[in-house]
């Protein structure tokens, strides 16, 4: 309604230059029908509007006005607009200075106006007009409205062209005329993904169930069988009580109850009241009331049996055209095996994103795991640690974008010192005790999580990410992905072409190379494997507070942001093996990859999805312990 | 040649049983249902969940000190104890609720019905009114004790024969059981997996059949029965491990490959340990939920788990008298701090409340103890004992 208001003006103003020739035609309609444009009624207006709409420019403007609740009457009966800056008459298009009331017509009419009007609208000089005209027709149209836009199919406008071609096949489905017609209809859009075309064939191939003793007439599906997965056994009886040709079963409640009522002297028609905790003794005693009349009948269960067995029970298509229902049959067929590859296609790309935040969180903890064989129990804490260095700088820096800027060096710079402090202070302790290493850390974990839960507060802290990031980029209805998930990947990607280059081509990654190999050896060629390690240490917790600030953009930041990924992290090193920053990518992809097939599998439980994800790495270390990737070598031997 | 008895060769196990001869009566005599009032029950039911703690961190210390295994997946073999018990509690107390309301209908009930109401009420909450096939056996005591040490020592048969087959050792084998916990606790979270999803099994403190005996007196019963616990484990510990077969679990504790060499059955023994360290720490659990009233999922947090192993450590792990000290001094300890009882500390006018600073205190006793005390508190006793033969 909004919008025919805000376009009402517009075709006003088009009409001004023609308002001064006079329209007979509308002039006589208008008076001879003057009752009904002032109280119209929604089962007999439509004559009227559709000869209204004949008497050309002047009428359709007419009509617009009316539905938009524009239109008023003077006393001698002309019709007025008010919907420009001046009242004008309707017929004549002169300002109109004498007292009017408004009409307001009730929604029902002012449907079938808009009905009537869509027709005109189709070739309306107005792209946005035309565009609107067949959002209408896309909600609900007629044979004459399919009948119009079939006759407005060509158009300037390449988009609105494309729409109404579309949308005329569309309509051809629902409204065709004959068989062979919607028949190719169908064909001609088989196989397309799009919503609208899935809502056209839904209702050509909605079902009803019957029940019959011989085939019945109308375009049957298929056969059912009372007690599959398409018909129950209970919807089967429940048709044939609604049927009528089986009286309604009674549930234990309503024969407990009705047995209650006739106990005579501690028995129930004989049967004595303390044996009635056995079903059949119920059912015997039930049945002698009802012999002797004294309970309604209800049908027992051999009843019941027969009742099915002499019945088939049939899906009937609601669309009484077979050939068209095959047809529709097949496209969605079609149109279901290319969404398939369409969703296979959306789920890799959430595959991938989940698999680069693996990749980011676990990144830091294969670095110190490859290099020392210790595992960092307080890596999660360092990836909350980021999350909450994003949060604090974007409380002092108002400019989303530049926070971020800001943020994420100094996420490393805070991460890199307390792993840098973490090593000294406990790791370096602990050499050749992993076990001990291990529990060390998770002292280290249980303070820092505590320790933030009382500077921050036990409530999630928002890290909001800025406007350019918001959003999601789709390709169809099925395929679509949130901007900030390509940022993470992107992220990710920087992050594998930055370590490998430290790794292959600086003097620190050659170093952490060999004491990776052979600390032993690396020592006696003058390096400090002390330091190697302190560094590499540094640069995974660094690393570690980059991702806490990418996680912290799309998840909520708690103190136990960090326990939410470090077990992930951990399989993702285990699953892609020690030492190889390739091996660590190949398991974030896997368990990536293979929680969201599972989840895909199973929308409904991503508890579920999580638990086959665990059991599968568990049963996967089987086949191999070291990893996908495993370390070769002397340093493989720990 | 002859042999030292048992005893003479672990005086500890005498000393824990005089100790805890002394401390159960101590206790009783101090308990509101057979003697003075001194303990309030809830205080009572503290103590006797201590004690099964203290029984799980012995088994714990088999795993870890003995055999070297840092396992992260004692608490799901705690937990699935005390579901196994928790099925039969809930379900018996549930079928007499039920059976008592439908015996006010003048019809006697169907077995079926009866079925039906006890499964609707126990599953109503997950929105479900059948009852799941994990629960065949829950109308049977004896089942469901049994199902008790059956369960958790399958879990652990299976998941140890697939682990150590495979040679996973160290931090892998560390990482795995904490997935396998992990994996059991969001299995069990789930509504439809049969065990009420996150409500968990509640109102376990209600021992059905002992309905009149009331709290008072149940909590001191069984206070004697974690008592006993801890002391029949203790022995049987300290008697695995007292043996030869103790000795090769220790020499594959310092080096697995030697051993293996030397013609030992390397997996067979990692996996008798580790099977009959979670049975004795499903008896634990067992008796610890009916002490606790409620178990839900979130028992089996893996952080639950690690918090085992820093009770074995900060006790000192590899003797098993250090396990017992260490749970009952930090579960003790914990539940002083963060029960609000603690006083707050004052720092130059900035208030410190123990809740809030617990855990950073426990974390940093935690890391200090692993740098500069690897026995423990058991490692006082070292001292001791050189100053008194010195």
């Amino acid at each position: 309604m909004f919008r025919i208001a805000r376009i009402a003006p517009v075709i006003v103003a088009l009409l001004m230059p023609l308002a001064a020739a006079a329209n007979p035609a509308l002039e006589a309609v208008i008076a001879d029908n003057l009752d009904q444009i002032e109280r119209p009624s929604r089962q007999t207006v439509a004559p009227l509007v559709a000869e209204i709409a004949a008497t050309g420019p002047e009428g359709l403007a007419l009509l617009q006005a009316w539905s938009a609740r524009e239109l008023a009457l003077t006393e001698d009966g002309r019709a007025v607009i008010t919907s420009g800056d001046a009242p004008i008459d309707a017929v004549t298009g002169d300002p109109v200075t004498a007292e009017f009331s408004g009409l307001r017509p009730n929604s029902g009419v002012r449907g079938l106006i808009d009905g009537a009007l869509v027709v005109s609208q189709l070739s309306d000089p107005d792209p946005r007009i035309r565009s609107g005209a067949l959002d209408t027709l896309a909600r609900k149209a007629d044979a004459e409205q399919l009948a119009a836009l079939r006759g407005a199919l060509d158009d300037p406008d390449p988009a609105i062209a494309t729409r109404k071609a579309r949308l005329e096949r569309l309509l051809t489905i629902q409204l065709g005329e004959d068989t062979q017609n919607r028949v190719q209809a169908i064909r001609d859009m088989s196989g397309d993904v799009a919503l609208d075309f899935r809502a056209a064939l839904n209702p050509l191939l909605a079902t009803r169930i019957v029940a019959a003793a011989d085939e019945p007439a109308g375009n049957i599906k298929r056969e059912l069988r009372p007690g599959s997965d398409a018909l129950t056994r209970e919807d089967a009886i429940a048709i044939l009580v609604s049927d009528g040709v089986l009286q309604p079963r009674l549930t234990s409640a309503e024969q407990r109850m009705r047995l209650a009522a006739n106990i005579v002297d501690g028995r129930v028609a004989g049967v004595p009241v303390s044996t009635l905790d056995d079903p059949d003794a119920r059912d015997r005693a039930y049945e002698t009331l009802e012999a002797q009349g004294a309970v309604p009948p209800a049908a027992t269960e051999a009843e019941t049996e027969a009742a099915l067995q002499d019945h088939d029970f049939y899906a009937i298509y609601a669309e009484p055209d077979a050939a068209v229902t095959t047809a529709a049959e097949d496209a969605l067929t079609r149109t279901g095996t290319r969404l398939a590859v369409m969703k296979g296609f959306d789920l890799a790309l959430d595959s991938l994103s989940l698999a680069s935040i693996y990749f980011l969180a676990a990144i830091g903890l294969a670095v110190t795991f490859g290099v020392m064989r210790v595992i960092n129990m307080a890596h999660g804490e360092f990836i909350m640690m980021g999350a909450y260095t994003g949060y604090v700088v974007q409380t002092l820096i108002a400019d989303r974008t530049l926070s971020l800027v800001v943020a994420l060096p100094l996420a490393f710079v805070v991460t890199f010192a307390a792993g840098v402090l973490l090593y000294r202070l406990v790791i370096r302790h602990l050499a050749h005790r992993p076990l001990e290493t291990l529990l060390a850390t998770f002292g280290v974990s249980i303070a820092l999580q505590q320790l933030a839960k009382n500077i921050f507060g036990t409530q999630a802290r928002p890290l909001t990410s800025p406007r350019w990031l918001e959003g999601a980029i789709t390709v169809n209805d099925v395929i679509g992905i949130s901007s900030i998930r390509v940022a993470i990947f992107v992220l990710a990607l920087l992050f594998l072409g930055l370590f490998l280059f430290i790794m292959k081509r600086t003097r620190l990654g050659l170093e952490v190379r060999a004491v990776t190999q052979n600390p032993g050896m690396a020592a006696s060629m003058g390096i400090n494997p002390d330091r190697i390690a302190m560094m590499t240490f540094g640069l995974g917790s660094g690393i570690a507070g980059i991702a806490g600030v990418a996680i912290g953009l799309f998840a909520q930041v708690t103190s136990e942001l960090g326990q939410q990924y470090i077990v992930q992290s951990f399989m993702t090193v285990v699953v892609g093996g020690v030492g190889n920053i390739w091996g660590t990518l190949a398991g974030a992809t896997m368990i990536g990859g293979f929680s969201k097939i599972v989840e895909a599998l199973n929308p409904a439980n991503t508890l579920a999805a999580q638990t086959f994800m665990i059991l599968f790495i568990i049963i996967f270390i089987q086949f191999r312990p070291r990893g996908i990737i495993p370390q070769k070598g002397r340093a493989a031997e720990v | 040649m002859q042999r030292t008895p048992f005893i003479l060769r672990n005086p500890s196990v005498l000393a824990l049983i005089a100790v805890l001869a002394v401390f159960t009566a101590a206790v009783t005599a101090a308990s509101a249902a057979y003697g003075t009032g001194l303990l309030p029950t809830s205080m009572i039911k503290v103590l006797g969940k201590t004690l099964c703690l203290a029984l799980a961190a012995v088994a714990m210390d088999l795993v870890w000190g003995y055999l070297g295994i840092l396992s992260l997946g004692q608490m799901a073999f705690f937990a699935l104890g005390g579901y196994m018990i928790g099925q039969w509690l809930m379900y018996a107390r549930t079928e007499s609720i039920v059976a008592a309301s439908m015996a006010a209908n003048p019809i006697p009930p169907t077995p079926a019905e009866l079925q039906e109401g006890v499964a609707g009420q126990i599953f109503g909450v997950v929105g479900s009114t059948d009852l799941p096939w994990a629960w065949t056996f829950a109308h049977s005591l004896p089942a469901q004790l049994a199902l008790v040490v059956l369960v958790p020592g399958l879990l652990a048969l299976v998941f140890g024969w697939l682990a150590f087959r495979s040679r996973v050792n160290g931090v892998y084998l560390s990482i795995l059981t904490q997935a396998m916990t992990l994996a059991l606790a969001l299995w069990l979270f789930q509504n439809d997996s049969g065990f009420r999803g996150n409500n968990g099994l509640s109102g376990l403190q209600n021992i059905p059949g002992l309905e009149d005996v009331g709290q008072a007196r149940l909590s001191v019963w069984f206070l004697w029965a974690s008592a006993l616990a801890l002391a029949v484990g203790y022995a049987l510990a300290a008697w695995l491990m007292g043996g030869k077969f103790g000795s090769v679990t220790r020499a594959i504790r310092d080096d697995e490959t030697r051993v293996r060499f030397l013609g030992y059955p390397v997996e067979g023994f990692k996996l008798a340990v580790f099977t009959i360290a979670a049975m004795i720490t499903a008896i634990a659990g067992a008796l610890y939920y009916p002490q606790a009233g409620i178990i839900n999922p979130a028992e089996l947090a893996p952080v639950a788990s690690i918090y085992l192993a820093v009770w074995v450590a900060i006790g000192g792990r590899g003797r098993l008298y250090g396990a017992v000290i260490g749970a009952v001094v930090v579960s003790l300890l914990s539940s002083w701090f963060t029960g609000g009882r603690a006083p707050d500390l004052n720092f130059a006018g900035l208030r410190m409340a123990w809740v809030d600073w617990w855990q950073v205190a426990l974390g940093l006793t935690f890391v200090l103890v692993t740098l500069f005390a690897p026995k423990g508190i058991a490692g006082l006793f070292d001292i001791l004992n050189r100053k008194a033969k010195s």
